[in-house]
This record gives C-alpha cells, sequence and structure tokens, in this order.
C-alpha cells in the first residue's frame, strides 16, 4: 500500500517542555493505524500538528508523496485530513445536516442558500452505507454520545476526508457499540482511507489496528505490525518498563454492615431532563461498588446528588442509618462523604490557589486550621507539607497553582485532602480518566487502602477494565437506572456490555 | 518575528515592573500627543507634577481629590477580588452621601463623636443597601452584575438630583428665597464637620485616614481570614466553592455590601469632610466611582497599592483642575488618565505573556 501520510523529525516545543522531540510517524493507504501513549506523551500534539492546528519547529510533513505545509486547520481539511476530537465539535441547538455542512467551505456550506433536503439525503446515504445511521433531522443536544460521535464521522464522510484521526473515540461507547464502531472504521479503511486511531486502550489497539506506532516521552519508540504485538509488549513499550497489567484481587476480608444506602434516588439533569429516575443501592464497610454504563446515563448525576452538589427531586441518601437532607455538599461533609470529583481541575481543586490551601479546601473550616474568623496559616502550611510527602505529590512545593500540577499529581492532591477526613464514604467519579500508567497504578492503590481501612467506596468509572480489577459488585447504569447488578469476579464484558445497552442480564 | 508565549511562571518583580513601564509609556504616547497639538511636553509635565506634588497647597488638595477615589477604588477591589464586577461604585457612593447627609440633618448641632460615628454608619448603610440590590440579582437569579450595578448608577444619580433639585425633601434648603428659586441642599451643622489631622500645614482628611484604616482590614480580610480564602476560592472556581461546602450565594450578598459599604462612606466622607451639603452637581459630575474602577485595576486590587494610587491620581485629577485653562484643556488630564488605564491593562499582558524573538513561524498558543 503507498503511504498517505509521513510525518519525519517534528519537533514541537512549548515553553518548558518539548511535546515532540523528533517524531517519526508514517501510515499508508487503506489502513487503521493505532497511535499508542500514555497521556504527555505527545500524540495530542502530534495529531494538532496533523490537523493544522499547531505549526511544527522542525521536521516535515509529506501526504502521498507530497510535502505539505498547513497554515491552518483549514488547509489540513482541504487536503483530506479530519479529526474527531474526544470532546465533540458540533453545535448543539443545530441539527445534524446543519452541523454536518458546518465549516465545510467548499460545497454546501458556502452557499447562500441551504439546501437541507438534500443534506439530510445525503447524511442518510452515508449513514446506512457506513451503518452509523443518526437521523439527519435530529439536533445535536437530543443525541447521545455514542451518536453525536457518529455525527462527527458522518461529518468527515460528507467532506470526503482521506486521512480520519479518532482521539481516544470508545470512551463514550459500551463495547458493543466500540465493536461496530471498529467494523465501520475497517469499512472506510477497506475504501483506501487512512485511519489513525489514538488510544491507550491496548485490547482496542490489538482489535482494531494494522500497525501500531508507539510514543513515549515525546518520541517514536517504536512502529509494529499489531500482528506480531502482544498488550504486554505494548504496554512494555508504552511505558518504558514492564508493567502488571490490572490484575483482579480477590477480596480477602468480609464486607461490613451498610454504610451509604441510597433508595428510590430521583434529580434532574443539566437540561432539565430526567437523569436519575429511582437509584437505589446500598455500599457496605470496606466494600467497593462501581457503576458502570455509557457516559452520560446519569452516573454523573448520581456522584453529584449523593455528594450534594445537585438536588434530588425524590428518595433518600443515608449515611450509617442517619438520612441527608440533600442539595448540601457541606451536610455531605460533615457526614463523613468524600468526594473526588470527575473534573478535577475545576471542581476538585481551585486552579489559581496554592497546593497547600487546595488541602484544606474542606477543612479550613474546622479547629484545626482557623481560631474564630482567622485561619492558622502555620497548621495549614504545616499540614500541606505533611500530605505532600505522605501522598507524594510531585511537581512543585505547597506554594504552587494547582493548575500547574499534572493530571496525576493533582489527583493525588484530591485523594489527599479528601481521605484525611477520615470519610465513611468515597464517592470516585471517574478518578484515573486521563492519567497515565503510574498514576493509575497509584491511584488504585489508594482505593484499595480506603476499602481496607472499612471506607464504603463508590466508584463511578466508563473503563470497564478499571472496574473489574477493583470492584466487588458492579451496577450498571442505563438511562438514569440501575440496569442490571452483578458480582465482580462472575461477570463478563460481554454481560456488562449488554446491560450498559439497557439489554436484560443475562 | 516576535512571537507571544504564555508564560509558566509569573515572576514577583514583574508585577511591579510592568504598571510602572506602563505608566511611563503612557507618558511617552502623552507626550506625542502634546507635541501634536503644539505644547512642550517636558514643561507641561513638569507643571503638572508641580500643581500636584509640590508645596503644601498641592498636596492639601489632592488629598482631597484622592480620598473619593481611595473609596471608590477600595470598593472595586474588594468585589473583583472574588471575580464580581461591581462597577456600581458611582451609585453607591451616591447612597452613601444621601443617608450620611439624613443622618447628619436628622443629628442636627449636638455633639461631633455622636455625629461622625454615624454618618460613616449610615453612609455604610446606603452604600450596602445599594449595592445588595445587584448583588441579591447576582446570588439567585445570575443576573450578570456588570450590567446591573452600571445602570443603577444613572438611577441613584437621577435620585440625587431630584431630592434636591425636583423636590422639597428632607435634605433641600427651603428656608430663604433665595434657595426656593436656585435648588441647594441644607447646610450640614457645625458637628457634622469631619476633622482633618493637621501636620504643619499638611491637612489630612478624617475620610482619607478611614480609608487608609479600611484598606489596613481589607488586607486583613483577604489574607488572615476564612472569609477572604472562601472570597479567593469562589472567584477561582465556583464550582470548586459549591464542592468545598461553601456558601457562595451568601458570600456573593456579603462581598457586595462589604464593596457597597466602602463606597458609602466614601459619599458620607464627601458630606463631612468636604461639601458639608448634599451636593448632587458636585457628586454626579465627578465621576470617582469610574475613576475607581480605574485605580483598583491598576492596584491589581491589592488594598495597599489602591490607596497609593488613589493618591497618584487624584494628584493627577487636582494638577488638572489647577492647571485648566486657555493653555490647558482640561480633557488633557482625562485623555492622560485613560492612556494609563489602556498601557496599564495592556500591560496585563506582559504579566502573562512574554514576546520571544523567533524564526518566523505563526503559532497559536500552547493549550497546555
Amino acid at each position: 500500500m503507498p503511504t498517505a501520510v509521513e510525518l519525519t523529525g517534528i519537533v514541537k516545543r512549548f515553553p518548558g517542555v518539548i511535546a515532540n522531540d523528533g517524531v517519526e510517524f508514517e501510515a499508508a493507504e487503506g489502513e487503521v493505524h493505532a497511535l499508542l501513549g500514555e497521556n504527555g506523551a505527545g500524540k495530542s500534539t502530534l495529531s494538532n500538528i496533523l490537523t493544522g492546528l499547531y505549526r511544527p519547529d522542525e521536521g516535515s510533513i509529506r501526504l502521498y508523496g507530497e510535502h505539505v505545509t498547513f497554515h491552518s486547520p483549514g488547509d489540513a481539511l482541504d487536503a483530506g485530513i479530519c479529526m474527531v476530537h474526544q470532546h465533540f465539535r458540533l453545535v448543539a441547538p443545530f441539527s445534524v445536516a446543519e452541523n454536518v455542512i458546518l465549516g465545510d467551505h467548499r460545497g454546501e456550506g458556502r452557499k447562500l442558500v441551504v439546501h437541507p433536503r438534500r443534506i439530510e439525503r445525503r447524511v442518510a446515504e452515508l449513514g446506512e452505507r457506513y451503518r452509523i445511521e443518526v437521523d439527519p433531522r435530529a439536533r445535536v443536544w437530543q443525541l447521545s454520545l455514542g451518536e453525536q460521535q457518529r455525527v462527527e464521522i458522518l461529518k468527515a464522510l460528507y467532506r470526503e476526508a482521506r486521512i480520519l484521526i479518532l482521539d481516544e473515540p470508545t470512551a463514550v461507547l459500551t463495547p458493543q457499540e466500540a465493536d461496530s464502531l471498529f467494523e465501520t472504521l475497517r469499512v472506510m479503511a477497506g475504501e483506501g482511507r487512512t485511519i489513525i486511531f489514538i488510544s491507550h486502550k491496548l485490547h482496542e489497539v490489538e482489535a482494531v489496528s494494522d500497525r501500531v506506532t508507539v510514543l513515549r516521552a515525546g518520541k517514536t519508540v517504536a512502529s509494529v505490525e499489531t500482528a506480531g504485538a502482544t498488550q504486554r509488549s505494548l504496554a512494555s513499550l508504552m511505558v518504558g518498563r514492564d508493567v502488571q497489567l490490572a490484575q483482579r484481587q480477590e477480596r480477602t476480608a468480609p464486607v461490613g454492615e451498610a454504610v451509604l444506602e441510597v433508595s428510590d434516588l430521583c434529580a434532574t439533569g443539566d437540561r432539565g431532563d430526567e437523569a436519575l429516575r429511582g437509584v437505589s443501592l446500598t455500599v457496605g464497610a470496606g466494600e467497593i461498588l462501581a457503576v458502570a454504563g455509557v457516559a452520560g446515563n446519569g452516573q454523573r448525576e448520581l456522584a453529584e446528588t449523593i455528594t450534594g452538589m445537585r438536588a434530588r427531586t425524590r428518595g433518600s441518601v443515608a449515611v450509617d442509618g442517619t438520612p441527608l437532607h440533600g442539595g448540601d455538599p457541606r451536610e455531605a461533609i460533615h457526614a463523613g462523604i468524600a468526594h473526588v470529583p470527575e473534573d478535577r481541575l475545576h471542581t476538585g481543586v481551585a486552579p489559581s490557589l496554592s497546593i497547600a490551601q487546595n488541602l484544606v479546601l474542606k477543612s479550613y473550616r474546622s479547629k484545626e486550621h482557623a481560631a474564630g474568623p482567622l485561619l492558622r496559616l502555620r497548621a495549614i502550611r504545616d499540614r500541606a507539607a505533611h500530605l505532600i510527602e505522605r501522598y507524594d505529590v510531585r511537581g512543585g512545593g505547597p506554594q504552587l497553582p494547582a493548575r500547574q500540577l499534572s493530571g496525576g499529581n493533582l489527583q493525588k492532591v484530591v485523594l489527599a485532602r479528601e481521605f484525611s477526613g477520615s470519610p465513611r464514604v468515597l464517592v470516585a467519579a471517574s478518578p484515573t480518566r486521563g492519567l497515565d500508567v503510574a498514576a493509575i497504578e497509584t491511584v488504585h492503590r489508594y482505593l484499595r487502602e480506603a476499602a481496607a481501612e472499612g471506607v464504603a467506596v463508590l466508584l463511578i468509572s466508563e473503563d470497564l477494565d478499571e472496574i473489574l480489577a477493583l470492584a466487588d459488585r458492579i451496577a450498571v447504569f442505563f438511562e438514569g437506572r440501575i440496569s442490571g447488578e452483578v458480582d465482580a469476579g462472575r461477570t463478563t464484558v460481554e454481560e456488562l456490555g449488554l446491560l450498559m445497552a439497557g439489554g436484560a442480564p443475562s | 518575528m516576535i512571537r507571544v508565549e504564555r508564560r509558566l511562571e509569573q515572576p514577583a518583580w514583574l508585577s511591579l515592573a510592568v504598571p510602572l513601564g506602563s505608566v511611563v509609556v503612557s507618558f511617552g504616547v502623552m507626550a506625542i500627543v502634546l507635541v501634536a497639538t503644539g505644547r512642550a511636553p517636558g514643561h507641561t509635565f513638569i507643571r503638572l507634577f508641580d500643581s500636584a506634588f509640590i508645596g503644601r497647597d498641592a498636596l492639601n488638595a489632592t488629598f482631597v481629590s484622592a480620598t473619593p477615589l481611595a473609596f471608590t477604588g477600595l470598593c472595586a477591589a474588594a468585589a473583583f477580588r472574588m471575580q464580581l464586577f461591581n462597577i456600581g461604585g458611582e451609585g453607591q457612593l451616591y447612597a452613601g452621601a444621601v443617608l450620611g447627609a439624613g443622618a447628619a440633618l436628622l443629628l442636627g448641632n449636638h455633639t461631633a463623636w455622636l455625629s461622625i460615628p454615624l454618618m460613616v454608619v449610615a453612609g455604610a448603610a446606603g452604600g450596602a443597601a445599594f449595592a445588595l440590590i445587584p448583588a441579591v440579582l447576582r446570588a439567585f437569579l445570575s443576573t450578570n452584575e456588570i450590567i446591573t450595578s452600571l445602570m443603577l448608577n444613572y438611577v441613584a444619580a437621577l435620585v440625587v438630583d431630584y431630592l434636591i433639585f425636583d423636590s422639597q425633601s428632607y435634605w433641600r434648603d427651603t428656608s430663604t428665597p433665595d434657595a426656593r428659586v436656585f435648588p441647594q441642599g441644607k447646610m450640614l451643622p457645625d458637628a457634622a464637620s469631619w476633622p482633618g489631622l493637621h501636620l504643619g500645614g499638611i491637612v489630612l482628611p478624617f475620610g482619607l485616614l478611614l480609608g487608609a484604616g479600611i484598606a489596613a482590614l481589607l488586607w486583613v480580610l483577604f489574607a488572615r481570614t476564612r472569609f477572604g480564602f472562601e472570597m479567593r476560592v469562589i472567584g477561582d472556581s465556583r464550582r470548586a466553592a459549591t464542592y468545598a461546602g461553601m456558601r457562595t450565594r451568601r458570600k456573593i450578598l456579603a462581598v457586595l455590601a462589604i464593596s457597597g459599604a466602602i463606597a458609602g462612606i466614601g459619599g458620607a466622607s464627601q458630606d463631612g469632610d468636604f461639601r458639608h451639603t448634599l451636593d448632587p452637581r458636585g457628586l454626579t459630575q465627578s465621576g470617582y466611582g469610574y475613576s475607581g474602577i480605574v485605580i483598583a485595576a491598576l492596584g491589581r486590587y491589592n488594598p495597599f497599592a489602591v490607596v497609593v494610587i488613589a493618591f497618584l491620581i487624584g494628584g493627577l485629577q487636582n494638577a488638572g483642575y489647577t492647571l485648566q485653562g486657555v493653555d490647558f484643556p482640561s480633557g488633557l488630564v482625562g485623555v492622560m488618565q485613560g492612556l494609563i488605564l489602556f498601557c496599564a491593562l495592556g500591560g496585563e499582558l506582559l504579566i502573562r505573556y512574554r514576546l520571544r524573538v523567533a524564526r518566523p513561524v505563526r503559532e497559536r498558543e500552547a493549550s497546555a
């Protein structure tokens, strides 16, 4: 197969970091090429260079043998390169068809008069051919995340993209939906298109790609045929050392009495929809209950409602038998509910405040850290120094603004603060999203430690590997309800996938 | 080719060097304006400086100009610290002046030790109450406080005018036939005259001392208290504050009330220190509230810096009044103040970004 894209010697520097340090990348026509690497390995920078968002400081880009220079994302689009970002670039109030032509400055999108019927017909045709059907007249905000992703792919197909880059596309999909996406990608590759698939999930890379290029610390470390690689060999290429893939540890101690009791919980989502429709669950002392599900099925709202950040419309939440009034985070904190929020940078910490200040974000009211209205600055400093050492927060001293920390260290700050309040319940929402392998190991260790100390852990995650490795029981969410609850030791990915899609348990 | 890059760290010396540099640049631009209008820049600057800061009379007049600016500057700084953009210092100052004058008139000519504190309290209450209108709208309905507080400035100006020019209000002097034809406010009793601190011919108005005291209290509030800590968290990320169990609505109300109260005391100081009557013309033509926003921005919301800058801008305004005439149009000082703000806000860019000379590569900002 002839080469479609060839990047040679790509160097891209940002103040203080070299994001790409001589990357070599080459993908052929008609192949699915995986780009594998930890967070911070330079994958995003590389795809931003390929889509014209950044210009490389050094190195060259060749497309189908010809040297090209992109001055803007428009140039890359004209050259047939499209990207499906992790966070979709769609206009929520617009219809699917309108989103598809948005920014297409060659065809329909450029005309003064838009012919919606013609576009809708074309979108429907494409959807049928590639088996990614979406109603072209639906508004984007009405679509699930999985459907929105289809719109992004339809956009690329409508523009006749020859090279399609997908950044972590499976985060919003069930395993079955992911499989169907992989089929679509194979069909597209079969037509001679080049698919660049960015991921850090090894089994997906193995399932869908022909070849893999592994990046580490801004450099290309290997480019191999997928058939000749194993998950283990890819993982060690990615991390640069031998790693233990997440292993399930069977519980040895029995689960204690019920600590967190949620019954018939209902709450309204941000769009005024019914996000939670009668959820009941119980977590015992020392138990890890995982909530699985495709993103956007009410898991975030569940975490927010239990921790008081969202008002409930019905139902009850009780800790150690004491019911909470709800809708008040302070009440939940006093009841012993610790919370590792999904959005760690803007909810979990105040990003411009220092590490020390963020470590007392919840305890600044306590006698230990305040005397009347005045803060005990020395006690706060000492506490920070102690926690930074105990939780091994690296990257800066107590006075460093939290936003300058890496994701893993930021999460350590959040965990340190939440654990230091001696909680009864820990609600952890996607605690390892976007972290590198080493940081994930650390977070998992802390979660296990918390459970070992008798904390009731509610783990909300979209990562089935993580759930299967950590959880005792798994509750699967679908459209605001628990569609099934299974024992983590005895379930399969297929069973979970069925439940995630709303199917009945087998 | 020059490239703009985001700074990863912001060195401390920059936060002093950039404002100073901005002032220098604004003087440079001002020099061009002066040359273009046929004046010698060096000579004009020296005259400005002399009439602002050299000699007792100049200094005393500068203190008078600086006093209300210190209050409105602190008013803006207190709210801006929490990312609440209270543009209503102007109206809150009028509200304070109305209630301050009302308290003074009501108490009559008894004792100064009672009149003065009650004027301060009344002024603070007036400013706070007026600031609570945008505060309630913001806290409960998420209405943009910039718009509401700005619009309320016009309301306040019309109310003050109405009290003296269009009604037989308690504040209006109707004792003489003359006063009925040419409306003016009642003169405040002597007991309501705020004393100045006399230091060898230099008179520090009581209001200015009060302003300095408030600056110190604000500093303690910002840096040392739970309240200040909550302000910083809420200002930085309201979601993080809610997450941490902070009462964000209450804090919005409290901070805007404090901010308004400071401007209100500034209004009472206008009554007690300088005007000794409710003087709508004098108040509404000065634009104290708007200058206060400039001053808070220049002082980077640091209360002590705000007082110092209020003094410098007060000097500039005072020099403008003193020098205005055929050879020195009064608008020149306004142009200058605008240039200083423009350069200072432009200079903020240099604190967060740096310029670097590099090979010609067009760049987008690095998303970390």
